[in-house]
């Protein structure tokens, strides 16, 4: 969308800006809680640890970290216990069933395990609730249903009920307020008690080093514009002395150890709209135990992604390590806070724990900027805005017989862009290249790995046919797991036990 | 009964009051008339939890995360307590080889006895070589888990009829699960699947002890029995001529007809104007969004350009379904694949003339 508006030189209304900013909000806070709570939490949590916890002394751990109503409560915890308990007793573990319960990578006392395992269950229920947000603004959740090449199709009138109208307003700020106390009082005090007992894993996992964000929350209309909240930019080997400017014309893909064929040869990296998309399978034809990733071998779907010539980190911690080094003062403020209270200095960031850490942190950020641009909304209806789309160019006969772009955007998982060329309005060549593919990139010709692999060199493996420390890592980037988490974890215990030993 | 559903919710905190509110909410989103709640509520009363394996092929996880927001009773109250998730991807705890061991564990121990869910479309090019999950190909493990579940349900357009994976032009021969093991799959589609229909799926198997009704497509029909056009909230704005013309004019920010806006409601079966999304709150036409007909096979390609008017709105009655109209777009996928391809790129040409690309069907 965002591509074909660049290529169009479409401006989108200030509304459309808005509504953008505000799911793009819905979509960060609901997206990070989902994961640290429910894809990512039980590396760090044992469940089964949890039924020892002593349900009074949990409640003096959890209320000494939060003012959360359910944290001071007791028979609250008793309750959650309970109910672990007959859970166990059934024999049916459901998702529980085969987790490394036990395993000594383990830290957590039985009472944080507990405080742990009932705030999984309450996350469930309120992002469920807090989703309902974007489904008032985009018709649903999965996959709203709002976006329009030139702004949005929600309409906005304040004196029809088929609109967004005052109603829909207050009922986003309640969402906002809801959320906010939910980040404040439940996320951020269990990130960080929970982190305490794992400062260790502030000195693994460090990955490439290398950190690009595209930028996000726009504050200007015009397509890619550099005027963000979020800030873009391009940091190399952790220097955060230095921050250099994005320029899409770096970013590239070269097949060589990918599953693809480029007609003028697999090492040359193409530019996205130059991109070719050849498959050339040269895997396993059955079932196989593992992949053969050795010499030249190709093993992966994914492209070797690289920008700039090298491997580069995206998502949260890539988009907080960016606004650090650029004196964002929000984001600074609150890093600075969260190392202080865990006593570590800036070069933690750059780990497992940082990128789990910087996901929390940039949760709360934008959990606490979504408020305002509700109320950029509110002002704007009230000077009698109610644009939602720019639709000069809604009509294929209005455009040029040849046009490119691209598109930026930062997803919760990292930066996104997509690259089109148009001729003779119609699709000539479309790439999208994905923050799921750029941290889990394979091999390039000249043999630098990508983020995921690099960030597990040096992991130690207290039991190499348990490796729960290899999925914290992985886990740490928000893997797409639709796509790639299934090679990742297959190949990454093969390089787990050939390497340990 | 100790061990049952009802015991099993009660234990996690379900009060019997909302206990009897679900069965309700699941009777009328069935369909059914509330004197079978008492039923429903005590099939739940007595059976145990069914195991349920949920295969992820090629798809975006967006029926998962959409089964993550079901509502009623309460999400996952819902999901993982009336049933018991022995294998999900995305969300089980164990990775790798200890998650390949629950999936081998349920398959083999409990065979017969297990519903299989389906999510994606599988590659069927080459042998199937285009999707390994675990080593093994998606083709393999979906026959595998296929030949010893109880109940066989899709969910989503890709599991369905290919959806995503499976628009023009295909490049991996993707399919929907019913093309690749044939006999009874019952099918949930929508992108994604609207949540509350698999829990009304689930809940009439274990009350009944057989699927509901379903269409040719394997749509249950209480779910998909009637078009949206006709259940729509606009509908008297389409009676009336009253259409949106351009995104937000005046029609537009008075809830008019989007049917010129190219709205697909006019060819699409689904329950989304009564049942709604994210616990009523909104569904893409009450949004102001036109419907893109994602319930329907195939509707990248059979409802494309999703923005530009349907050429002709064919004669629907109230009480027509999907079989009985024979919709072009809704008949063509029982027919072979083949013939599909043809009465689809036939289809294409006359209604959408303007887009004709390669013509690579």
């Amino acid at each position: 969308m965002r591509a074909v508006e660049h290529a169009l030189n479409i401006t989108i209304p200030d509304n459309a800006r808005i509504l953008r900013n505000i799911i793009n909000a819905i979509q960060a806070i609901h997206d990070h809680v989902i994961h640290f709570y429910h894809l990512h939490a039980l590396d760090w949590v044992d469940v089964v640890s949890a039924l020892k916890a002593d349900p009074a002394k949990t409640a003096a751990l959890a209320s000494s970290i939060s003012d959360w109503p359910n944290n001071a409560s007791a028979s609250y915890f008793k309750a959650v216990a309970g109910k672990l308990k007959a859970f166990v007793e059934s024999g049916q573990l459901g998702i529980f069933a085969n987790g490394y319960w036990g395993h000594p990578a383990y830290k957590l006392p039985p009472e944080a395990n507990l405080m742990a395992v009932a705030h999984y269950l309450e996350a469930l229920d309120w992002q469920r609730d807090f989703i309902k947000a974007m489904a008032l603004l985009g018709a649903k959740n999965p996959h709203p249903q709002t976006y329009l090449v030139g702004g949005m199709a929600t309409p906005i009138d304040p004196n029809s009920q088929n609109a967004i109208n005052a109603n829909t307003i207050a009922q986003l700020l309640e969402y906002a307020d809801r959320a906010q106390a939910f980040v404040d009082k439940v996320y951020i005090p269990d990130l960080l008690a929970i982190a305490s007992f794992y400062k260790d894993w502030a000195g693994i996992g460090a990955g490439v080093g290398n950190f690009l964000s595209y930028g996000e929350f726009q504050n200007d209309n015009l397509p890619n514009t550099t005027n963000v909240w979020l800030p873009a930019g391009f940091i190399k080997g952790k220097d955060l002395t230095k921050i250099e400017k994005v320029d899409h014309k770096k970013m590239t893909e070269e097949v060589s150890r990918s599953w693809y064929k480029y007609a003028g040869g697999d090492d040359k990296p193409l530019h996205p709209w130059d991109g070719e998309t050849t498959p050339n399978y040269t895997g396993p034809k059955e079932t196989y135990k593992e992949l053969n990733t050795d010499g030249k071998n190709k093993y992966s779907w994914v492209k070797a992604i690289r920008y700039d010539g090298v491997p580069v980190e995206v998502g949260p911690l890539a988009r907080m390590v960016i606004a650090y080094a650029a004196g964002h003062k929000e984001a600074k403020g609150l890093i600075d806070f969260v190392l202080g209270k865990l006593g570590v200095g800036p070069a933690a960031l750059f780990s497992t724990l940082g990128r789990t850490a910087a996901r929390g942190i940039e949760t709360k950020l934008i959990a606490d900027k979504l408020p305002s641009y509700i109320m950029e909304l509110a002002a704007n209806i009230k000077k009698g805005d109610y644009r939602v789309a720019n639709t000069d160019k809604w009509e294929p006969s209005t455009w040029p017989a040849e046009a490119k772009g691209y598109g930026y955007h930062e997803a919760p998982r990292g930066a996104l862009c997509h690259w089109i060329v148009i001729k003779d309005r119609q699709i000539a060549n479309y790439q999208c290249v994905v923050p799921g593919g750029v941290n889990a990139s394979p091999r390039d010709a000249k043999g630098q790995r990508g983020p995921d692999e690099e960030a597990l060199i040096g992991t130690p493996i207290a039991k190499p046919d348990q490796p729960l420390e290899i999925i914290r890592t992985i886990h740490s980037f928000d893997p797409c797991m639709a796509c790639a988490i299934h090679a990742v974890d297959a190949n990454g215990k093969e390089i787990v036990q050939v390497r340990v030993r | 009964m100790a061990g049952s559903i009802y015991h099993h919710l009660l234990s996690r905190g379900v009060t019997r009051r909302d206990f009897l509110k679900f069965c309700s909410a699941t009777a009328a989103t069935l369909g059914l008339s509330s004197s079978m709640v008492p039923q429903i509520a005590e099939a739940l009363e007595k059976k145990e939890r069914p195991s349920v394996v949920w295969l992820h092929f090629q798809e975006c996880t967006g029926d998962s995360e959409s089964v993550l927001r079901a509502s009623k009773p309460s999400i996952a109250k819902v999901i993982l307590d009336i049933v018991s998730l022995d294998y999900h991807e995305t969300i089980m705890a164990p990775s790798g080889h200890a998650a390949e061991k629950s999936l081998h564990d349920t398959i083999t121990k409990k065979k017969g006895k297990y519903i299989a869910v389906y999510e994606g479309a599988v590659p069927t090019k080459d042998g199937g070589i285009y999707c390994f999950v675990g080593g093994k190909k998606s083709i393999d493990t979906c026959k595998e888990v296929a030949a010893g579940a109880m109940a066989n349900i899709a969910v989503g357009n890709c599991a369905c009829f290919g959806g995503v994976p499976a628009a023009k032009p295909n490049p991996t021969e993707a399919k929907g699960i019913r093309d690749i093991i044939g006999g009874t799959v019952l099918n949930i589609p929508g992108c994604p699947m609207n949540p509350e229909n698999f829990t009304a799926v689930v809940v009439h198997f274990l009350t009944f002890g057989s699927l509901p009704a379903l269409d040719s497509l394997g749509r249950p029909l209480f779910a998909y029995g009637k078009l949206i056009h006709n259940n729509c909230e606009r509908r008297p704005h389409f009676d009336q001529g009253q259409f949106v013309r351009q995104w937000g004019d005046q029609g537009h920010r008075l809830g008019w007809c989007l049917y010129e806006m190219g709205c697909k409601g006019p060819m699409a079966f689904q329950n989304c104007p009564t049942i709604r999304w994210n616990e009523g709150t909104s569904w893409p036409v009450q949004a102001g969004h036109p419907c893109i007909a994602c319930a329907t096979p195939d509707n990248w390609d059979a409802a494309y350009p999703f923005y530009q008017r349907m050429k002709a709105v064919p004669g629907v009655g109230w009480q027509a379904n999907a079989d009985k109209i024979g919709l072009g777009v809704a008949a063509a996928t029982a027919a072979a694949v083949a013939a599909h391809g043809a009465i689809r790129a036939a289809k294409r040409r006359k209604e959408c003339s303007k887009s004709e690309d390669e013509g690579h069907e």
